[in-house]
């Protein structure tokens, strides 16, 4: 019969790996990094004309003011941040066809075939006097909207989620409730 | 015929404690892969709003930040309580984001280079003025994907 080996002490094997384990934990974070995910337009050219004849009509445009006070201005009429989701809808959607709401045109959208899609677009501009805060709470809301309504398309057809389509399905979607929100340069909009 | 033995001064063997490294290991390993290092120091006081339609930040490594926010306390002396901008250890100006953007995209591959990402840890005070300042810094060095760090929102 073979000699047993001696078993050997192995609890300060523990306190090593204690040591690490606060190490790591002293060291290391745990938040998850998330946020607003939105894209820049590039600049443009400098020598670019802006074509006079290819202004956007004033009636697909959405237009949101931010004041250096965080008071909101939509289409020209003071709104608080809660009543934005219920404004955006009613523009992107524009259901009976209002003659001040936007265009719609007809496309050629995959699995939905020809069908009436939105010309809006909605134009954000800030003073520079605005608070962050406050900005991306507009932001937010803009985009909580239009996600909402990209559910509810989505919901209809396929009885799921937006974000559990497929990639061809969600362009699809992405193409009938676009989500164009452009940011003009920020100027002094009354009010220090 | 049962063979019970009677001892009555039987000692109790010593717990073996050779599992309790396997067991601290195992944490050690958990967070080993779930946190990522602290890689800079903030020297500014940043608290992001909140916000719902959060999307995560998939891949750390393609991510460069850019804190703005009030100088903490200790630093308030020599930079005052202006909003200030911190790139990496550093407070930084405007003019020098291009260069931070372009030395961060010299550390990564070139076909990465496309899909990195900017994070704006911005504190929930600052004014748009110097966010705008940012973003028009990073359009000139078409440094165009940006991410707007936030906070998820308690449903009311």
């Amino acid at each position: 019969m073979p000699k047993k080996l001696p078993e050997y002490n192995a609890s300060s094997l523990a306190d090593i790996a204690f040591m690490l384990l606060i190490f790591f934990l002293v060291t290391t974070t745990m938040d998850v990094d998330s946020g607003l995910r939105r894209k820049l337009p590039p600049m443009p050219p400098k020598d670019m004309q802006i074509d006079p004849n290819n202004k956007i009509k004033d009636r697909n445009i959405f237009e949101v003011l931010v004041n250096s006070k965080d008071q909101l201005l939509v289409e020209g009429e003071l709104m608080r941040v809660e009543d934005l989701y219920e404004a955006t809808q009613e523009f992107m959607l524009n259901d009976a066809n209002a003659s001040h709401l936007p265009e719609k045109k007809m496309m050629d959208v995959p699995f939905f075939g020809e069908t009436l899609v939105t010309k809006g677009v909605i134009s954000l501009r800030n003073d520079i006097g605005t608070t962050y805060g406050t900005y991306i709470a507009v932001q937010n809301e803009l985009v909580r909207a239009i996600n909402d309504l990209r559910d509810d398309i989505s919901k209809r057809k396929w009885n799921k989620k937006y974000e559990d389509l497929n990639t061809d399905q969600q362009k699809a979607i992405r193409k009938l409730m676009p989500q164009k929100i452009s940011e003009a340069e920020p100027k002094k909009v009354g009010g220090n | 015929m049962g063979k019970f033995r009677k001892d009555g001064k039987k000692e109790t063997p010593p717990i073996s404690t050779s599992a309790l490294p396997d067991i601290v290991f195992m944490l050690l390993f958990f967070f080993m892969v779930t946190t990522s290092m602290r890689e800079t120091d903030l020297k500014v006081k940043v608290r992001v709003p909140q916000a719902t339609e959060l999307a995560k930040l998939e891949k750390k490594s393609l991510v460069s930040y850019i804190n703005v926010g009030e100088p903490l306390p200790q630093f308030q002396k020599s930079f005052g309580t202006e909003p200030r901008i911190q790139l990496n250890d550093t407070f930084a100006t405007t003019s020098e984001i291009a260069e931070y953007i372009t030395s961060e995209r010299a550390q990564r591959d070139e076909a990465e280079v496309p899909y990195m990402i900017t994070s704006l840890k911005v504190d929930e005070n600052t004014k748009m003025g110097i966010v705008t300042d940012i973003k028009q810094a990073l359009r000139r060095v078409s440094a165009l994907n940006i991410n707007y760090s936030a906070r998820k929102k308690v449903q009311r």
